[in-house]
């Protein structure tokens, strides 16, 4: 298994480029960009391309016609609308610059400090956080501007602290998460200190959710100064947006141009940082959605697959459940991950069959076919899967309802994640029992007390009335083959029951199930990487490879004599049991006075 | 015992509690052992047992209430910052989770020479120890200007443990190294383990739920219930004739990989279980 | 439960009393002519002596505070030092104008957000687009801008709504509703694509949990896991977007109201605080303060009242 893992990820990424280039690329990035260069570049210059003093007033300009001197014609006072438009669009970059600047320069050294040490500035942070979030930003620059007074640069300043705990919250969570990381413990216990690994590690982690923010952040703080500016709040000596619009929404009967330029350049500039932020983000997390051809790209198995190696000493009994070539693949990108290729399965009445491979191997893909339950893109793509007789691939998904929780069954693998939070235990098992099965609440609830009672949980009323996160692991798990078997199934599908729980409790719930087998007749069909949960409680088993079933038979001849090289491999791996030697140079003497310790 | 490298002492640890005027929550309750150099100390334990707690607090990860941990002679239960920074040198970890133990955005290099930052060890050197320990841990010596993504788990656990060997540490903390891995991967990883004990006489203290595998590399073991130490001694004996009930029903309850043996196993597991019931019920009678 | 609201009301005490200190002392700072402009500019420093006294400003900022404090708990919020009005009775009046606008676009924002979101997550396809597209406009083009393009397109050119002014509901309920429409049109427009967006999200995460998959396995079709497992754990998050949005709400309706010449408490403010009425801009601060610490707490005791982690425990 020495080969690298690039297989998965190529398949369903694509090839790192720079993010600048994938930006350029990504249909919203790429012109949000081209305007956002356009809109800096004229900022940039406009001090001196602007053909007139934008405060400069002009009697015989007031409302001048367009396409004259002034290009687009002269506002109220008769001052150059295109020459305001210019020096206003340097304005408010800057003013959004400064929000930025402020902001992130507060909250990041606030967060990183806070979300590092914790303690004082922590909860400073918090606080300072809550307050900000119960007032409304304008009614805080609103005040500010009684003590002031109308200073562009002050406003923005200020409204740059008041929104830094958007980065301060980013940057606080982010610290928070790597602290928790394993590599800033193994850092540590390198030796180095905290100033290093905030500078390697830290930084590192809070870059990227920071260079989201900005844009958007710029985006709010030009929104609010033209909001400011539009109250009339602002410099009157500085032309800005807010103020064209002011003007022109005052003057808006006497030329309705005098608001369409203004608050299309705002428009166009705020759009277009916004779109810029939500392609960054879609490059930057992965979350970009690639075009893809409508149709769906041909599927195809492209290599043989090899026969499965077979013991042989099955009853010629008509199986419960047979899956025949089975593929499932996902679409990746432009082609597909096949991960079951050669599904192989033979299930018969009343036996516990063990589905054994490591990860990747297809088993859980295999049984989550079987249940019609596949994860979102995955697709069984070729062969059958036939249950007490019925073909199961091509049903709709109301048919396999009818088979599912009444003749299939599933207990999952992790107890606590497959119990819904904010439903009781006695909810979640009567709901399907009143819905699917038909049973009155009454009769579902009497049911569900004594399925629990059965699943050996001590107290069920109490139980019952439950909420998923006060139950313990093993509880819970219990609680789940309880709603599994509560409509007594043929064919119970258990994806690795015992693997989330400690090892006396596993051999508790492997002892339920092989009870429970017993006493309703049902087949089990139990996936597990654990060739000693196969030894317990299996009849058959089969070993999965890669997507590929490559060995199968009854369980005490497979044990005894693998065939298949990969399942002699694996059975090598098993830790065989052998004790270490005694350390050299010790002497038994050295271990006297051990034992039991009471 | 003077031979030994680390003497853990009526270990205690604590966590304060949350919220206002709540019990701390106490996760170790007086643990001794001692490990000798070059040894290996299995500590097995269920979800809860305290053991992964014992080793951070070993690290100084984990606040030391009561008790002592000596290391050469020398308490480091509550040692000063500049003092954990240089035990560093002797003491390091393998962690469980080969995933969240590298930085994903840094070369399996940069993560290799990390702890040869804070020695200011010369940037050549560095590069021929970044070498020499892939070597040792047997992945190819392009590796180190690779990304951790492009890695396997057992690989990345490779990496972890070449990391912990930058400093020829006398002792390493191996915490559930093997659990995320799969069987294949396991066997190799743990071999890899033994070796390079043989090669360098690193002594470890090895901690896993799996007592199989505690069995396969531990010269002594220690068995860990609820925060407490109920079994300690010659790892032969404490894994397959264990004294204390408890150690009685993890042995018997781990299922061994052969249907034969596991059935007289299982058989054996419900019998001690009965007797346990019995005796419990007796004592409550009495 | 009962000590969780405590809780929540004992913090959002707290937040109000730091507000008004905050806000008292930094207004303190731009105070030191208000005296002279009161009495006009051509007042001799014996007039000015006169206001300062009657005004109680000759005192030190830590006793006003007091004052105004003490006063303050009876609800009585003093004076307006130019147009002698009770602040109470200004800021209550207008304040409840502008949270009418506030809670109609919530309420609006609410109904049409969650619904969009919800599906966009399940319907996926075109209406998930136009969903993320309309999240970005609102995201992006500020309120007033759009409230500018609806009154010139439906107050102006079309004429079916009032372009400005206010009618009381007790005067007329249907010329109120027309007053109000467009400026919650207005406000809500710029909010639902967010709140749509974060409903979607948080129900596509929703559907990938594992109790979805086990749920369905037990053969409850998938409408009624959506209905009942899905969109009941995605409301936490939905209500947490739905109290930030009140308070952008009430931020935008500030300048919507002067947009549309509503009596509201935007314009109160802006002359308020252009004139440097301290006790009104206090009042102002701290009535919204409340109010926003009001809805939080609401939000937070249904929040808990829908997980059961919090309720329970």
């Amino acid at each position: 298994m020495s080969t690298p893992t690039t297989t998965a990820s190529s398949a369903t990424g694509a090839p790192r480029r720079g993010v600048l280039r994938r930006l350029l690329v990504h249909p919203l990035g790429g012109v949000s960009m081209i305007v956002l260069a356009v809109i800096v570049v004229v900022g940039v210059i406009a001090p001196w391309i602007a053909p007139h003093d934008p405060t400069e007033t002009s009697l015989s300009m007031i409302f001048a016609e367009p396409g004259g001197e002034y290009l687009l014609g002269g506002d109220s006072a008769g001052r150059d609308i295109w020459s305001r438009l210019l020096i206003a669009t340097a304005f408010s970059l800057a003013g959004g610059l400064l929000v930025m600047a402020v902001a992130s320069l507060v909250g990041v050294t606030a967060g990183l400090i806070a979300g590092y040490y914790g303690g004082f500035v922590d909860a400073v942070g918090a606080w300072f956080t809550a307050l900000t979030m119960s007032l409304p930003s304008i009614i805080v620059l609103i005040a500010a501007r009684a003590v002031i007074g109308p200073s562009m640069w002050w406003t923005m300043a200020i409204f740059g602290i008041f929104i830094s705990p958007v980065y301060y919250r980013v940057v606080y969570n982010s610290v928070r998460a790597v602290r928790g990381e394993l590599y800033v413990d193994a850092a540590r216990t390198s030796g180095l200190g905290d100033g290093r690994i905030i500078g390697r590690h830290v930084l590192l982690a809070v870059r990227a959710p920071v260079i989201l923010l900005m844009s958007g952040v710029i985006a709010a703080g030009i929104g609010m100064q033209a909001g400011f500016d539009f109250l009339g709040l602002g410099d009157p000596t500085i032309p800005t947006w807010g103020q064209m619009l002011n003007e022109g929404f005052y003057n808006i009967t006497r030329s309705a141009t005098l608001v369409l330029w203004p608050a299309l350049a705002l428009g166009l500039t705020t759009v277009a940082l916004t779109l810029l932020g939500t392609a960054l983000r879609d490059e930057l997390e992965g979350t970009s959605e690639r075009r893809r051809s409508r149709k769906a790209p041909a599927w195809s198995l492209d290599e043989d697959v090899p026969a499965v190696v077979d013991h042989g000493g099955e009853d010629a009994s008509e199986p419960l459940l047979a899956v025949r070539d089975l593929a499932v693949a996902y679409q990746a990108g432009d082609g597909y991950a096949t991960v079951v290729k050669g599904g192989r399965l033979t299930v018969r009445r009343g036996e516990t069959h063990g589905l054994i491979g490591e990860s990747g191997s297809g088993k859980t893909q295999t049984a989550f076919s079987v249940l019609g339950l596949l994860p979102k893109g995955g697709k069984v793509m070729a062969g059958s899967i036939v249950f007490d007789g019925q073909e199961l691939t091509g049903l709709s998904d109301a048919q396999m309802n009818r088979l599912r929780g009444t003749r299939i069954a599933y207990v999952p693998q992790e107890p606590m994640s497959n119990l819904d939070p904010s439903f009781t235990v006695g909810h979640q098992l009567t709901e399907p029992l009143v819905k699917a099965a038909g049973l009155s609440r009454k009769e579902a609830k009497e049911r569900a007390l004594a399925l629990l009672a059965r699943v050996g949980i001590p107290d069920p009323e109490r139980a019952f009335g439950s909420y998923p996160h006060q139950l313990s692991g093993g509880m819970a798990q219990r609680v789940l083959i309880a709603g599994a078997v509560a409509s007594h199934p043929d064919l119970l599908i258990a994806d690795e029951p015992t693997t989330a729980l400690d090892v006396t409790v596993q051999a508790e719930v492997l002892d339920l199930l092989r009870d429970l087998q017993e006493e309703l007749g049902m087949a089990i069909l139990i996936v597990t990487h654990n060739f000693g949960v196969v030894a317990d409680i299996c009849d058959r088993v089969s070993v999965m490879q890669k997507g590929v079933m490559v060995e199968t038979g009854a369980t005490a001849d497979v044990f005894d004599d693998p065939r298949h090289p990969y399942t002699r491999a694996l059975f090598e791996a098993i830790p065989k049991g052998a004790p270490r030697a005694p350390l050299a140079g010790v002497t038994s003497a050295g271990l006297l006075g051990t034992g039991a310790l009471k | 015992m003077t031979d030994s490298l680390l003497t853990v002492d009526g270990l205690q640890v604590e966590y304060p509690g949350r919220g206002f005027r709540a019990q701390p929550f106490r996760a170790v309750k007086g643990v001794s052992f001692d490990i000798r150099p070059g040894e290996t100390v299995g500590l097995v334990g269920e979800s809860g047992s305290g053991k992964t707690t014992i080793g951070r607090a070993i690290l100084g990860l984990a606040p030391v209430s009561a008790g002592t941990v000596t290391f050469n002679g020398e308490d480091i239960s509550h040692p000063t910052k500049q003092r954990r920074r240089e035990l560093t040198r002797d003491i390091q970890v393998v962690y469980q989770d080969p995933y969240s133990s590298l930085n994903p955005s840094l070369t399996i290099g940069d993560s290799l020479t990390e702890p040869m930052i804070v020695r200011k060890t010369p940037k050549r050197e560095a590069q021929a120890r970044v070498r020499e320990l892939l070597d040792m841990v047997r992945l190819p010596s392009d590796a180190a200007d690779r990304m951790p993504r492009e890695f396997s788990g057992g690989q990345r656990q490779r990496v972890a443990i070449a990391r912990a060997l930058a400093l020829d540490p006398t002792l390493i903390i191996c915490d559930e190294p093997v659990s995320a891995l799969d069987l294949s991967t396991q066997a190799r990883v743990l071999e890899l383990f033994l070796e390079i004990q043989e090669r360098t006489g690193v002594a470890y203290l090895f901690i896993s739920h799996d007592l199989a595998v505690v069995r396969e590399m531990s010269h002594r073991v220690a068995v860990l219930l609820h925060g407490e130490l109920v079994e300690w001694g010659d790892g032969d004996t404490v894994t397959s004739q264990p004294e204390h009930p408890y150690t009685q029903r993890l042995l018997l309850a781990s299922p061994v990989p052969d249907p034969v043996a596991q059935e007289q196993r299982r058989a054996d597991r419900l019998r001690l279980k009965q007797l346990h019931a019995d005796q419990d019920l007796q004592a409550g009678a009495a | 439960m009962l000590s969780f609201v405590g809780k929540r009301l004992a913090t959002g005490v707290g937040l109000i009393v730091t507000l008004a200190v905050l806000t008292f002392f930094f207004l303190q700072l731009g105070n030191s002519d208000t005296a002279q402009r009161i009495a006009g500019q051509q007042a001799g420093p014996e007039a000015v002596a006169v206001v300062e006294e009657r005004l109680g400003l000759d005192r030190p900022a830590i006793v006003q505070f007091l004052d105004w404090a003490g006063s303050a708990l009876t609800g009585d919020l003093g004076r307006s030092w130019f147009s002698g009005q009770e602040v109470t009775e200004a800021v209550t009046t207008r304040m409840s104008v502008t949270v009418t606008l506030a809670v109609g676009s919530v309420l609006l924002t609410a109904v049409i957000g969650i619904t969009l979101g919800a599906l966009a997550a399940t319907r996926r396809g075109w209406l998930d687009r136009a969903v993320q597209i309309l999240a970005v406009i609102g995201q992006a083009i500020p309120g007033f801008l759009l409230a500018m393009a609806l009154v010139l397109v439906f107050a102006i050119e079309l004429d079916w709504f009032p372009a400005t002014g206010y009618t009381r509901f007790s005067e007329s309920p249907s010329e109120w509703l027309l007053s109000i429409a467009l400026p919650v049109i207005a406000l809500t427009l710029g909010s639902i694509g967010g709140v749509a967006q974060q409903v979607r999200g948080a129900m596509i995460d929703a559907f990938e949990r594992d109790y979805v998959r086990t749920l369905r396995s037990r053969g409850l079709p998938r409408r009624s896991v959506v209905y009942q497992h899905v969109l009941r754990n995605a409301a936490g998050p939905a209500l947490t977007v739905l109290g930030l949005q009140f308070v952008i709400l009430l931020g935008g309706a500030v300048i919507v109201e002067q947009l549309f010449s509503i009596p509201g408490l935007g314009p109160l403010a802006l002359s308020s605080t252009s004139q440097g009425d301290i006790p009104v801009v206090m009042g102002i601060v701290v009535v919204t303060g409340v109010i926003v610490v009001v809805v939080n707490t609401l939000v937070d005791v249904i929040q808990a009242w829908v997980n059961p982690k919090v309720r329970v425990s």
